[in-house]
């Protein structure tokens, strides 16, 4: 019986990867062939086999689609482990990048960045990073200082997302300039993306997530809790700083792609461990996969389901991911999920 | 030996544990009894280094502890805490975790890692369960689990924080005996128990604490025929000599 089960459980595993890689290919291909002007399969083929030649659809593919393809599944890969690395941090299963308020602080810096005219590369990057892990580590040491419970971490998650954010209203009331771009930016977007902009945070996601994909027994010690882990021999005001730092990089790197983007990070993570466990070494690679090609159907969903009409993708999520939210609240309160 | 010179420690502001000074031996069983709030938890959390000792000395085999790291002094003392949760994970996947101080950066479990953890779930009666997740197995089981967590670090001391709280009495006596059949084995235990009759009936050695300090500490008879259980916890314990049995008497 014991074998059997181990069996079920290895094969359950490798469908769950199949889905995901599936998944992605098919929303990369939907990602790169829709759009104002659809392609065909056998124009990409063309595409590649030439080389990269004929003039409208090498602009359209070049400039537009494979950046923008490429930026989706950078930020849903990005988000969607983030989040499955602050709620094993935090110990807290509601805990998200836009929850705790990672996302609102790199939203704030890079709305300085903007107000400065920095509007890519590494220098974005960076700035968005420290906007991001200068939240995480505000929330973390706030409730460590107040030996908080996990309700009250998100509480005062929520209060410094509501605190960046209206810091970030105030530098675009005083810079009418930015005020267009600032509306995409807060509901998540991807019409802006540029290749300056998607270089080096897909470089230093690719890194991050690569370095966490090494660490997954230590994220597992960590879920056991404070005393166990020590007693395990783990220095865990270290790993839990490594893990923030490495969480807030990537959620910073998304946010100066596409905006803020909310929900990935906590409707990834939520459904993928309903089917591979809480085990990190499964659930980030899998956060991962599915991360990216939700995030590049959303936003393939949200350039063709009005066009020629183009809706940030922010939305497409919030309409999708708000019912999740409160569905994981009902859920919750009936037991098994210890959030 | 595991020994603590002259410890002063505690978690909040004033130290709990004032100038304690004990050790514990391998191949023994000791318990540490006492009132709520008597510093029993404190003893245990300064021996393996979660709580760091405002003064004193930390000894094993007359190694300092006081300067090693967390990593080393898991290879020599496990603890088991008291809130333990139920991890999203199968019964395998937490014992190997067991291992987790024997490894480096990245740390993935070997073939020697999974053998020490099997071999510890067969001790602990748990090896049938090795792929069952930990929320499907009752608390007497997981409590099992984690004993064999604890087994397959392969220290010589294991410390544990009230093992029996929340189990019926069968796993309770069962868990007592695993324990038993440990020390008997060469590992020094050392357990926190509010169950006056099965710290007496298991125990090889008893420690009474009261108020941050040690009031008493020696052979189970010699406790009982003192009168410092009903000092420190008002009650009187009956010892059975036809059943050898332990009871209390109101």
């Amino acid at each position: 019986m014991n074998n059997s089960l181990k069996y079920c459980e290895k094969n359950k595993i490798k469908l769950l990867y199949s889905v995901g890689l599936i998944c992605l290919i098919v929303s990369v291909f939907l990602g790169v062939l829709l759009g104002s002007t659809p392609l065909s399969l056998s124009e990409l083929w063309h595409w590649v086999i030439s080389g990269g030649t004929g003039e409208s659809t090498d602009s359209i593919l070049r400039f537009v689609r494979i950046p923008r393809t490429a930026s989706c599944m950078v930020c849903g890969a990005a988000l969607a482990v983030s989040g499955a690395v602050i709620q094993a941090t935090l110990a807290n299963r509601l805990a998200s990048p836009s929850i705790i308020g990672v996302n609102s602080g790199a939203g704030l810096a890079v709305t300085l960045c903007t107000a400065l005219g920095i509007f890519g590369g590494w220098r974005l990057s960076l700035f968005s990073f420290i906007g991001a892990f200068a939240a995480v580590m505000i929330v973390s040491l706030v409730s460590k200082k107040l030996g908080a419970s996990r309700g009250t971490v998100i509480l005062i998650g929520v209060a410094m997302n509501t605190f960046f954010n209206a810091v970030s209203d105030t530098i675009v009331t005083f810079n009418t300039d930015i005020a267009v771009l600032s509306r995409d930016f807060k509901i998540g977007d991807f019409s802006a993306v540029t290749v300056k902009k998607l270089i080096p945070a897909a470089i230093i996601v690719s890194v991050t997530l690569f370095i966490l994909f090494t660490l997954t027994n230590e994220l597992d010690v960590l879920t056991l809790g404070d005393d166990n882990a020590v007693s395990l021999g783990m220095n865990i005001s270290l790993m839990r700083v490594v893990f923030l730092i490495l969480a807030a990089l990537l959620a910073g790197c998304a946010v100066s792609i596409a905006g803020l983007l909310s929900f990935v990070g906590l409707i990834v993570p939520h459904i993928v461990r309903r089917f591979s466990g809480g085990k990190a070494s499964r659930l980030l690679p899998l956060c991962a996969i599915f991360g990216a090609s939700f995030v590049t159907l959303c936003d393939t969903l949200a350039r063709t389901a009005f066009s020629p009409y183009e809706i940030p993708v922010g939305i497409i999520m919030a309409f999708l991911g708000t019912p999740f939210f409160i569905f994981i609240l009902i859920k919750g309160k009936g037991g098994h999920a210890r959030a | 030996m595991l020994e603590l010179k002259k410890v002063t420690s505690g978690c909040g502001k004033s130290p709990f544990l004032k100038d304690i000074s004990v050790s514990f031996e391998k191949e023994m069983f000791t318990s540490v009894i006492g009132p709520n709030g008597s510093g029993k938890s404190t003893l245990l959390k300064t021996a393996v280094g979660i709580v760091t000792p405002e003064s004193g000395e930390l000894f094993a085999d007359g190694e300092s502890l006081t300067k090693m790291k967390h990593k080393e002094t898991a290879r020599i003392i496990a603890y088991l805490s008291q809130g333990k949760g139920t991890p999203d994970m199968t019964v395998e996947q937490l014992v190997l975790h067991g291992r987790f101080p024997h490894l480096g950066y990245p740390r993935r479990y070997t073939e020697n890692d999974r053998r020490a953890a099997l071999d510890a779930m067969e001790k602990t009666g748990v090896a049938d369960y090795a792929d069952r997740s930990l929320s499907s197995l009752s608390g007497g089981m997981r409590q099992n689990v984690y004993i064999a967590m604890a087994l397959a670090q392969g220290t010589d001391y294991i410390l544990l924080d009230e093992p029996t709280t929340y189990l019926d009495i069968s796993h309770q006596l069962g868990l007592m005996n695993t324990l038993r059949k440990l020390a008997d084995s060469g590992k020094g235990i050392v357990s926190v128990l509010h169950d006056l009759p099965l710290a007496f009936t298991f125990s090889d050695r008893i420690i009474v604490m009261n108020e941050g300090k040690i009031v008493a500490d020696s052979t189970p008879n010699t406790i009982y025929n003192s009168d410092i259980i009903k000092s420190v916890f008002g009650i009187t314990l009956d010892f059975n000599k036809t059943e050898k049995i332990y009871s209390y008497r109101f």
